[in-house]
Formats: structure tokens, C-alpha cells, sequence
């Protein structure tokens, strides 16, 4: 039995006009022109999206900067529970638990912290959370800022979204 | 009233003054519409940011804006740099170029105060060979930047930019013997002049008309000259980051940028002139348009001298969007490429090109 030979197609041989690029190059000129053309005349049919005055719409699943969940009467629904820290793989969660002045609750959160800049947008935390805490469905990412310090969202930021 | 040597030497002020703020302010130009053209022809937007008072006028204060940011940029030298050649590549670089629109014809001669006076800073008689000798030396400021610069891209490039421009530089030469042949001068205002008039009674006898191969011969060495896409090895940035101006920064880069843009500039005028009949109009003299049907429109001379002087602006302005527009249509060629097409296709063509010309200029003498 012989080894299977598979041809591989080669380019075709250029024919002698082609070889001398000149009307080719010609009818390439013609395609840019036309898309030069197009794109003035209809500036809408640009692809291009205007970042700060147009957002992309994110798919509903995407995981986008988290938010805390609140209660009826505005309070966290965090229970200080700490299983989302310890289900963070980038270890960003940093969370001091308080005693909850509401009586059918045991604990609270005094601080809860995230670091953006460590996040990797798993979204373990999410998963892990047993009561609905924390999402990540405020579909944007985290916006760019200046310094490291504005990047560590705290309990009040993360609550407002 | 000016007077004498007074006279004369306000009247080269003058121009001087009025074709330099031409060429610059098309360089300037130039950059707005290599980006935005660029962005259109891609399918992208391009720049829109700049604003001056919230107007932002389709991108056009990008230039101002670049321009700001190169000037207030820290002018640094690398450790490994020869200091006093690194420094002064880039106007080696930017200086042929200017000296180069000294010779470019941008109008017909006119009277003013009982004297004729050319529209061009100096209508030297060796014209083209000047034009030849000092866009010669833009090499030296390539090759300079590549060596000075200590590192190893920058002299790749400039190596590549002097292989490239030396060979290109002989069949440019040679391209432009049939012009001088069918012209009769090396004088830019004469060959101009000869342009004027009409080829078997219809075609306007212009450079392209007479000499065909050697139009394209000369364009495309130009591009090669002008280290322009296809031919834009010695930066070719996705092999040798940026050529001979990677180790550049802040005011220095922006000198080889307008160099490139003023040969661009430069390069669109002296194609226009030499082939397209310089601020000669189809059919008009000087007293009107006269058609070749017989039919004849009278227009007053100062007419004459805009639509004149306007022919020239749209001629440079054309071939200066060609740079740009062959840039975004066509891909790098490949080195060996290059070196093949200089020496073996060009140069062939342009000695076959001198001897058809000749030998159709012995036969209509007969």
C-alpha cells in the first residue's frame, strides 16, 4: 500500500498584465478610493464605536464589576460570611465583619473592600455567595482612574450601583 | 516706491516667503489627510479629538496638537549615540528637502510695477540637476540617523535607505533624459513653457502625453526616493520597529516626519511640473481658452494668472493625495524585491526609454 499523497494547491502563476503590477495596482486603488468614497459620504456605516459617548451593549452574562445587594430596608444583604474572600482565586475581597444591630441577623459588613486591580472577574464570589450578596451583572467594566487608591472599591461604592 | 536692488530683493523675499509658507502648510495638511484618509480607507474614523473651544473640525487641530506635544517632549540622547552626528542627522534630513523647492516653477512670469518677474525663488539654467544634486543628499541624512543612532534597527534602516536610494536615484536620472530630449532644456521654467502647446492639435502637449514610460518610471523611482509604501523598507516598522528614526524622539522625530512629508510635498510639485505641464491649463493662452474645435473664450489676464497658479496647486495637491493613497492600497515589497525591480526592470526600461526617444525625435526630424 502506498503512502497517502495529499497536493497541497499552489498559488496561481501570476499571467504576464499581473506581473506587471501596474493595472492591478490600478484596480487597488479603485477599492480604496470606493471604501474612501463610502465612508465620507455615510459616516454611520463606520464600524468604529465613540467610547466615552457610546457604549458597546454587553451580553446579558457578561461579568462586569460587581455590586452589592441591599435589603428592603436598605441595609447589606452581605452576611459577612467571609466565603466569598475565601473563594477569591486573586485573593482582591477584604472583608471586617460587625455585629449586626439587626436582632434576626447575626453579622455584618464594617468594611468591604475589592480590589479592581487585583480582580480577575471570575466571578467565584458570585458563585459562592449563599445569600445573593454580591452580583456582577452591572454589565460595564471597571472604568480607568488615576491612582491605585481610587481603584480599591469600597462597601459605599460598591452598594450605590 | 521701491526701488533697485531694493526691489529685487523684497520680490525674493516675497517669494520665498509665499511658496515655503506653501510647501509647510500642505505638510501640515499632509499629516491630517494621511491619518483621516487612512481611517476612511480602512473603514475607521480616524482623528476626531482635538478640539480648539469645543469645535473639532473633522480632526484638522491634530497636527496643532502633535506639534505642541513634539515641541514640549523631552529631547533626549541615547547613551549609545555618536552625540553630535545623532543630532545632526535630522536636519541633515530636513534641509536638502527645503533647498529643493527653490528651483519648482509655481506661476507664469508677471509684470509688476514695469517688470517681469518668474513666480519661482530661482529659475536657475542647470534646473533638474540641481534638483537632482541636493535631493541626492537626503541619503546622508538617512544613513547618518542609522549609524549615529548606536543600535542596531536604526542601522538596518539606514543601510536598507542608501542600497534603496542609490539605486533608485539612477534610473530616476535616467528617466528624466527623454524629458530633457523632448524639451530641449534642463531649466524648469523652459521645460514648463513647453508644455504650453498641443500635441497633434488636441492633447495638450504635457510630459505624460510625450513620455509615458518615463512618467511612470519617474513616479515610481520618486516613491522609492521618498522611502514611500511600496518602497518604505528602511522603516518598514513590523521588521525594524521604525528604521532609522527609532532611537529619535520629541522635536528631532517631528524633523524627519516633515522631511518625509515635504519630499512628499516636493516630490507631487516637480511630478506636476515636469509631467503635467507645471500651471500650464489645457487650452489656455493668454489671452483666453482656445479649443481645439476653433471655438475660443476670452478671459481677463488676471484670470489667467489664478487659474494658472490654481492648476499648479491642484496638480501638487493630486499627486500629494497619491502618496497617501498608494500608501493605504498596496503592500510592502520584500527587500530583494525591491533591489530586482531598481536595477533589473527599471533601469532596462529607462535606457530603452532614452533610446525610443531618440530615435522617434531623429525619425520626425527627417
Amino acid at each position: 500500500m502506498t503512502i497517502g499523497v495529499k497536493k497541497v494547491a499552489r498559488p496561481r502563476e501570476m499571467s504576464f498584465p499581473e506581473s506587471l503590477y501596474l493595472l492591478e495596482i490600478v484596480k487597488g486603488l479603485g477599492v480604496t478610493m470606493g471604501h474612501l468614497l463610502s465612508n465620507i459620504v455615510r459616516q454611520e456605516g463606520i464600524k468604529t464605536i465613540e467610547y466615552p459617548e457610546v457604549r458597546r451593549e454587553m451580553p446579558p452574562r457578561f461579568r462586569g464589576r460587581h455590586r452589592l445587594m441591599k435589603r428592603g430596608d436598605g441595609s447589606p444583604r452581605c452576611v459577612a460570611c467571609y466565603c466569598c474572600a475565601t473563594a477569591c482565586p486573586a485573593k482582591c475581597i477584604t472583608i471586617v465583619a460587625g455585629e449586626s444591630p439587626d436582632p434576626g441577623v447575626e453579622k455584618y459588613p464594617v468594611r468591604f473592600d475589592i480590589d479592581m486591580l487585583r480582580c480577575v472577574f471570575c466571578g467565584m464570589c458570585v458563585e459562592a455567595c449563599p445569600c445573593d450578596a454580591i452580583r456582577m451583572d452591572t454589565g460595564w467594566f471597571t472604568p480607568p482612574d488615576d491612582t491605585r487608591e481610587k481603584l480599591i472599591f469600597t462597601i459605599d461604592t460598591l452598594l450605590e450601583k | 516706491m521701491l526701488t533697485g536692488p531694493l526691489f529685487d530683493i523684497s520680490v525674493a523675499v516675497a517669494r520665498i516667503a509665499v511658496f515655503f509658507a506653501f510647501c509647510f502648510g500642505l505638510v501640515v495638511v499632509m499629516t491630517w489627510v494621511e491619518r483621516k484618509g487612512a481611517a476612511y480607507i480602512q473603514d475607521r474614523r480616524g482623528p476626531n479629538r482635538a478640539d480648539i473651544f469645543g469645535i473639532r473640525a473633522w480632526g484638522l487641530f491634530h497636527p496643532l496638537a502633535d506639534a505642541l506635544k513634539f515641541l514640549f517632549k523631552e529631547d533626549f540622547i541615547p547613551d549609545n549615540a555618536h552625540r553630535l552626528f545623532y543630532q545632526m542627522a535630522p536636519m541633515f534630513s530636513l534641509a536638502p528637502v527645503i533647498l529643493a523647492i527653490a528651483v519648482i516653477p509655481f506661476g507664469p512670469d508677471v509684470t509688476v510695477m514695469g517688470r517681469r518677474i518668474a513666480l519661482q525663488i530661482a529659475d536657475l539654467n542647470v534646473g533638474i540637476l540641481y534638483l537632482f544634486a541636493v535631493s541626492g543628499m537626503t541619503v546622508y541624512g538617512v544613513v547618518l540617523a542609522g549609524w549615529a543612532s548606536g543600535s542596531k534597527y536604526p542601522l538596518l534602516g539606514g543601510l536598507r535607505a542608501s542600497a534603496q536610494m542609490l539605486s533608485y536615484e539612477v534610473s530616476m536620472g535616467l528617466s528624466l533624459i527623454g524629458i530633457f530630449m523632448v524639451f530641449e532644456s534642463v531649466r524648469m521654467s523652459q521645460i514648463v513653457a513647453g508644455q504650453g502647446g498641443l500635441l497633434f492639435g488636441v492633447l495638450p502637449k504635457w510630459g505624460v502625453f510625450v513620455q509615458p514610460l518615463g512618467f511612470i518610471l519617474f513616479l515610481v523611482a520618486q516613491y522609492a526616493e521618498a522611502n514611500r509604501t511600496p518602497f518604505d523598507l528602511p522603516e518598514g516598522e513590523s521588521e525594524l520597529v521604525a528604521g532609522y528614526h527609532t532611537e529619535y524622539g520629541s522635536f528631532k522625530f517631528s524633523m524627519f516626519m516633515m522631511a518625509e512629508y515635504l519630499h512628499m510635498v516636493v516630490g507631487a510639485a516637480v511630478v506636476g511640473t515636469l509631467f503635467f505641464g507645471g500651471w500650464q491649463v489645457p487650452y489656455l493662452g493668454d489671452a483666453g481658452f482656445l479649443f481645439p474645435g476653433g471655438s475660443a473664450v476670452a478671459v481677463p489676464p488676471a484670470v489667467v494668472l489664478l487659474l494658472r497658479i490654481g492648476a499648479f496647486v491642484a496638480k501638487v495637491l493630486f499627486f500629494a493625495w497619491l502618496y497617501v493613497w498608494v500608501r493605504w492600497t498596496i503592500p510592502r515589497f520584500r527587500y530583494d524585491q525591491v533591489m530586482r525591480l531598481g536595477w533589473k526592470v527599471m533601469l532596462p526600461l529607462s535606457l530603452l526609454n532614452i533610446f525610443v526617444t531618440g530615435l522617434i525625435l531623429l525619425l520626425l526630424e527627417r
